[in-house]
């Protein structure tokens, strides 16, 4: 085998410019994979931060049919205080839960004493809602500038930015917000703008704050009710698998007709941005098929014309013995370890194109967001994948030529000039 | 039995739609350690008879036996292995392993057919690298070496493995007079001190002189 693998690179080495260019393209390909993966992925994952930390949390649970008439902000599919128990206990009990926050989801009128316009309210608990997004905060700017440690307090109120600009309120501005109740009852609040609140992408990313106690007196609620309770789990990666085990756990509770009480929906099913998420996991593996076809041709390409260039090198050794395997083992050979070499090249290159990525900072504006900083970066599962696909790809374009050479008759390959 | 049998042998080519006798009712034998030549003009069948002997091609009628095997009867894989084990081979235009030097070349057969351990092959070669007087070339590549150089490593690959029957196909032409004559007088000194059948195929009168058995192949048929 050693031989084989000896002579293999030893006849690469003999084609140097020919063997340079091929895997050169190889390298290309590869480099690009890693960094547009390392590039779309950062923004992926910086996206998904964006919604989840500072505005969705990662999953929601609600009661059941609130979701698909969510636009419309309905009061009377709110949690009661006894559902509300039941889901914290199934929450304090989750190991993977680590933090959970209620939320009432109102629409309301909102006046400056001049100008009066509509507005899409988010009603939190604010200590706990920053631990189920602990970004929420840094969307807000406060008065002089000072962040405060608990966001909102009974009788303030937090204004989408657009929302501010227009109605030319700022921190300290005072606000009356009138809403209707479930009862059709018309309520009204005086309220001190806190902070100016940025957007982020999806319906629920231009919503105001105001404090839960506050939406409770707007609504006048007899019991605490609550729209929604956003959760936070430890880890991320295992999103699905908590969903699961809590879906799971919700599925148990019936109403009386059978139909189910509560849903629950990851970040996924709540914002727009899975759609771009989507695509931009469809483009890398557009990039990796693209990767796959410029290796799949140049190796083919150069084994098909070192296999014509050697007919009467393959005729010598069929005919002193060398049996068919070994001749294809070392045409193989040939094509691994020009994908090995130009995949390792290609790793190398990503790697250092990555870390210069992150040392020139790329800072861009998506949609209303802006000053957004990419760290592209790549996981070693990643770079295994990437140079595993590289040497399969580039065992799988040997085959044919290799196939070719270990079936070529001694007496016509000698015969070839 | 001899070491080479040929029983009615004919062999005919297909060149397009023309069919070409290059081989019409042929029996010899060759016996073993003997120094045997097939001669004649180009396109007599030399190069096809040795073809047929070396287990490359297969006859269109007759029998050939080779070391007491029916070698008509062996397929692709136990022709290669056949090969391997029982025959060297000789080329006109040297056919060595460009990317291995004169020694990896000659060992090429121990590794790659015969799969023997490190220690038995080094002296395997180094016997005939001082056998055919090439042990200060040996780890240099073919294109460092002269046409003689390259022929006697050809030869030295061929020996290696201790074959009954080594066949060269005109290994001196292309080769210079002196080169040539030696390394047919090489050839035979290898016969004489291994055993080795040589069958060559020559048309120049001066290498034929250095045959003891002439075999004289016209249009296809023995003559003589």
């Amino acid at each position: 085998m050693n031989k084989i693998f000896k002579m293999a690179i030893r006849n690469l080495l003999r084609y140097k410019r020919r063997t340079l260019l091929t895997a050169l393209l190889i390298t290309v390909g590869v480099l690009t994979v890693i960094l547009f993966s390392g590039l779309a992925g950062s923004f992926k994952e910086m996206m998904i931060g964006q919604i989840t930390d500072s505005n969705l949390a990662q999953m929601q649970i609600h009661k059941k049919g609130y979701v698909s008439s969510i636009d419309s902000m309905p009061l009377n599919l709110n949690l009661s205080p006894k559902e509300y128990k039941t889901i914290e206990k199934i929450l304090q009990d989750h190991p993977d839960v680590v933090a959970y926050a209620p939320r009432i989801k109102l629409s309301a009128m909102l006046s400056n004493y001049s100008e009066t316009t509509n507005i899409r309210l988010n009603a939190v608990d604010p200590e706990k809602e920053t631990m189920v997004c602990p970004d929420v905060g840094n969307r807000m700017v406060f008065k002089d500038n000072v962040r405060k440690k608990i966001f909102v307090k009974p009788g303030e109120i937090i204004i989408p930015k657009n929302l501010a600009k227009g109605m030319k309120v700022k921190a300290g501005s005072l606000v009356v917000i009138v809403a209707q109740n479930r009862d059709g009852s018309i309520n009204g609040l005086n309220f001190t703008v806190a902070a100016i609140i940025e957007s982020v992408l999806g319906p629920q990313g231009k919503e105001g704050y105001i404090h839960i106690k506050d939406a409770r007196t707007l609504l006048r609620m007899e019991k605490p009710e609550v729209t929604e309770i956003a959760i936070r789990i430890k880890n991320f990666n295992k999103l699905s698998a908590v969903y699961t085990d809590l879906k799971s756990s919700l599925l148990k509770f019936e109403n009386k007709k059978g139909g189910l009480i509560f849903e629950i929906h990851t970040w996924e099913k709540l914002s727009p941005f899975v759609n771009i998420a989507n695509m931009i996991d469809l483009m890398t593996i557009s990039m990796k098929l693209i990767m796959i076809a410029i290796v799949l041709i140049s190796i083919l390409n150069v084994m098909i014309m070192s296999v014509y260039e050697r007919i009467r090198e393959i005729g010598t050794m069929i005919a002193i013995g060398t049996s068919p395997g070994k001749i294809m083992g070392l045409f193989l050979s040939e094509g691994f370890f020009l994908g090995l070499i130009s995949g390792i090249a290609g790793n190398i290159i990503g790697i250092a194109g990555i870390y210069l990525l992150n040392i020139f900072k790329i800072r861009f504006s998506f949609g209303r967001m802006d000053n957004l900083l990419l760290s592209p970066a790549i996981n070693i599962n990643e770079l295994f994948w990437l140079t595993a696909i590289v040497l399969l790809v580039s065992v799988f374009a040997t085959l044919q030529p290799a196939y070719k050479a270990s079936k070529m008759e001694p007496v016509d390959a000698l015969r070839h000039v | 039995m001899a070491l080479v049998q040929i029983e009615n042998v004919s062999k005919t080519y297909q060149m397009g739609e023309v069919p070409v006798k290059a081989l019409q009712d042929v029996s010899l034998s060759i016996e073993e350690a003997s120094f045997v030549s097939f001669v004649g003009p180009s396109g007599s069948g030399k190069t096809t008879i040795l073809n047929l002997i070396g287990c490359l091609d297969k006859p269109t009628a007759g029998d050939v036996f080779v070391a007491g095997e029916h070698i008509n009867l062996l397929n692709r894989k136990q022709s290669a292995a056949f090969r391997g084990s029982a025959l060297g081979f000789i080329f006109q235009s040297f056919n060595l392993l460009p990317v291995l030097t004169a020694y990896e070349n000659i060992e090429y057969p121990l590794v790659m057919i015969k799969n023997i351990s490190q220690s038995i092959r080094s002296k395997a070669v180094h016997k005939v690298l001082k056998a055919v007087g090439i042990m200060e070339q040996k780890d240099k590549f073919p294109d460092q070496l002269s046409g003689g150089q390259k022929q006697r490593v050809a030869v030295a690959r061929a020996l290696v493995t201790q074959p009954k029957l080594v066949l060269a196909d005109e290994p001196t032409a292309n080769l210079d007079k002196k080169s040539a004559v030696n390394v047919i007088q090489l050839m035979r000194a290898m016969r004489d001190e291994f055993g080795t059948t040589f069958i060559f195929s020559t048309h120049d009168p001066k290498i034929m002189k250095e045959a003891e058995v002439i075999f004289t192949l016209e249009d296809g048929m023995l003559v003589n």
